[in-house]
């Protein structure tokens, strides 16, 4: 019952965060790459519902910015400025899941104000819009990646485990190979292995090749192990012997037998993945500026100033967090409830 | 004796099958050092074509593999294009920084996770464990990048620890006290970090292997017997429960040196991983080569130690 608990709660928050994601368009205030060069490293602005006076409002309302007296280059809240804050506005277009072009945002405030929910980087970009966007990339490249590493291994497992003998001894030394490298060094090996100026999809396709390329061994190693079971199992046998195909053999008594293992690893995969991204973007070995991803948005607190002095430039990476906690979450309830191989 | 034998062929021709397949990987690379050169109106095609011919890059690749083989043997490892000599020095004194760091914060996530998973797996159920269970699970959420920069930023603020580098300047003027002192300051900061994200891992499956210990019938005797608990947990169950962590060491080897990566960019530790990135962003395709090679030569022997470790522990492997 409690793992039934867990499981729902991974996944509904799971869904939350990829809902958020894929209509970044809507719930972001501006658009992907929407500048605002008058107010570089703004702090996040604070939502008030009492104004200067005391009174309370219903409309929860942002004030503007101007120059801090006290720090230069820093801003403060103007209390003279009064901005409301409006749901369901009209703002820049955008398209709804990459198809229907729309205006419609789900929160913003008039004209001269800003809305920085999570303050804005060294160009005035609002983070929050940067985070939701940036999250397509790199929820993107993980999934796939994780998928591509997943489905590989499921081949080279199914095939090393089903026929064993020489197949078997290929196959898995050929992945011992790659589990005998520390993967982030291997990671690097194959990144350099690849062009380094390219158009930037193009790097985002790269990258989700190496990352899915890299990882196939461990699965293919867990999936084998499944299959071996598998295969001897009374009702396998009993198939083989009325003369099935091993195509259907496979198709129809082994590989379902695997798919407990497939998805813990699918959500195991993924935030590795995400976190491969983020750090080999971080490093410069990503998707660069002006593509918003994870890794991109950590980038900028290499530099020391930034570091020391925008404490909101931390919270990309902070966001990070539950993100990780719930696909590690759905993968704990996985694991406990199909009793499958250790974490 | 044969399996430990056994074990070290197995390692070496895993190296082999490593260099070679790091190798062709790179070589099949498009691009090279000297494609900056050739963007370059004043650098001639003649000169860079020469240059290539010298470097021996328009050869085969078997005997390209071939030359830079003997040129591991001899200790050099290939020539470095940028830094303009033998990749061999260049590693070993970033490797030497690494092995250091990476040595340091393996010893110290393994001092604080055994007592941590002892006593949580003795304290099973109890907020206690549950406590621990709770705090691993949540420092396993958080990014590594994160943790670094949090300790970065701390460094930056408190002005406690220095926020990079391994020495102070004229370094070379201190006394031998004051030296060890320096570097211990500048360790600090990067061993704690990859200490903190190394350690929920540890501590987990020394849990779960002490549980499974503590669990089997001669446990439930001795105690019946009236064996005091510290020797119980220690004298009894630990020794029981070590088979699983001793292929662990040699896994976590791996874990540590992917984060030390990281670690290493970001508080400028003169290792092997800033080296990396920079030889990658060069396109010095033998720099590479030699910091994987090295990397993996590290984890193999990682896990051979933890396999001559095991043959030492268990009777049963040195039996069989």
């Amino acid at each position: 019952m409690k793992n039934r608990h867990k499981l729902w709660g991974a996944l509904v928050l799971l869904a939350g965060l990829h809902g958020l994601v894929l209509f970044a368009g809507f719930f972001a205030p501006y658009g992907s790459a929407a500048q605002e060069r008058e107010l570089p490293f703004a702090p996040p602005t604070r939502i008030h519902f009492v104004d200067a006076r005391g009174k309370f409002h219903v409309r929860p309302f942002v004030y503007g910015l101007k120059d801090d007296a006290r720090i230069p280059g820093a801003f403060a809240a103007d209390s003279t400025q009064v901005y409301p804050v409006h749901f369901f506005v009209q703002g820049s277009s955008y398209k709804i899941a990459g198809m229907f072009p729309s205006r419609l945002h789900f929160f913003g405030v008039s004209a001269p104000g800003r809305i920085f929910l999570l303050g804005s980087d060294g160009y005035g970009r609002e983070q929050f819009t940067r985070f939701l966007y940036g999250g397509q990339i790199s929820l993107a490249a993980g999934l796939i990646a994780a998928a591509l590493s997943v489905l590989l291994g499921v081949i080279v497992g199914a095939l090393a485990g089903f026929y064993g003998g020489w197949i078997d001894e290929v196959l898995m030394r050929g992945g011992e190979l790659f589990l005998a490298l520390p993967w982030l060094y291997l990671l690097f090996a194959v990144r350099a292995a690849l062009p380094l100026h390219v158009a930037e999809w193009q790097v985002f396709l790269l990258l989700i090749a190496v990352i899915g390329l890299v990882g196939w061994a461990r699965p293919a190693r867990l999936i084998r192990g499944v299959v071996l079971s598998a295969k001897e199992r009374n009702f396998v046998v009993a198939a083989r012997a009325f003369g099935a195909s091993d195509a259907y053999l496979l198709r129809r008594h082994v590989l379902p037998q695997t798919y407990g293992v497939i998805l813990t690893q699918v959500a195991l995969l993924v935030p590795q993945y995400v976190l491969a991204e983020v750090t080999l973007t971080f490093l410069g070995l990503g998707v660069g500026e002006p593509m918003p991803s994870w890794g991109s948005l950590l980038a900028s607190l290499q530099q020391y100033y930034v570091l020391s002095s925008y404490w909101w430039m931390f919270l990309p990476a902070a966001l990070l967090i539950p993100v990780f906690l719930a696909y590690y979450m759905a993968a704990d309830a996985l694991q406990e409830r199909l009793k499958t191989v250790p974490l | 004796m044969r399996y430990l034998i056994r074990r070290v062929l197995n390692a070496m021709l895993l190296l082999a099958a490593i260099s070679a397949f790091s190798f062709a990987l790179l070589q099949w690379a498009p691009g090279d050092f000297f494609d900056a050169m050739r963007l370059n109106p004043r650098v001639s095609s003649q000169t860079v074509e020469g240059l290539r011919s010298k470097y021996g890059m328009n050869q085969t690749l078997p005997v390209r593999y071939g030359h830079w083989a003997f040129s591991v043997l001899k200790g050099d490892m290939g020539f470095s294009f940028s830094y303009n000599s033998p990749v061999g020095p260049l590693l070993w004194a970033r490797a030497r920084n690494t092995l250091l760091l990476t040595s340091i914060a393996t010893l110290l996530a393994w001092l604080l996770a055994i007592p941590l998973g002892i006593w949580s797996a003795a304290n099973k159920g109890r907020w206690g464990d549950r406590a621990c269970g709770f705090s691993t699970s949540a420092l396993l959420t958080i990014p590594d990048l994160l943790v670094f920069l949090v300790l970065l930023l701390l460094a930056v603020r408190t002005g406690w620890f220095p926020t990079g580098g391994m020495i102070s300047t004229g370094f070379d003027n201190f006394t031998f006290w004051s030296k060890c002192k320096d570097v211990a300051v500048h360790f600090a900061l990067p061993a704690v970090g990859l200490t903190v994200v190394t350690l929920p891992v540890l501590v987990r499956h020394i849990r779960s292997a002490m549980v499974e210990a503590l669990e089997s019938p001669f446990i439930r005797a001795a105690r019946g017997h009236g064996i005091p608990r510290t020797r119980l947990l220690f004298r009894y169950a630990l020794p029981a429960a070590s088979n699983p962590l001793i292929s662990l060491l040699g896994f976590s080897v791996a874990t540590m040196l992917s984060a030390s990566v990281i670690v290493e960019v970001i508080m400028s530790w003169p290792g092997l991983g800033p080296l990396m990135v920079q030889a990658i962003l060069s396109r010095d395709v033998y720099v590479v080569v030699g910091v994987v090679m090295l990397s993996s030569v590290f984890l193999v022997a990682g896990n051979l130690l933890a396999d001559v470790l095991l043959f030492v522990s268990d009777p049963r492997i040195r039996v069989e």
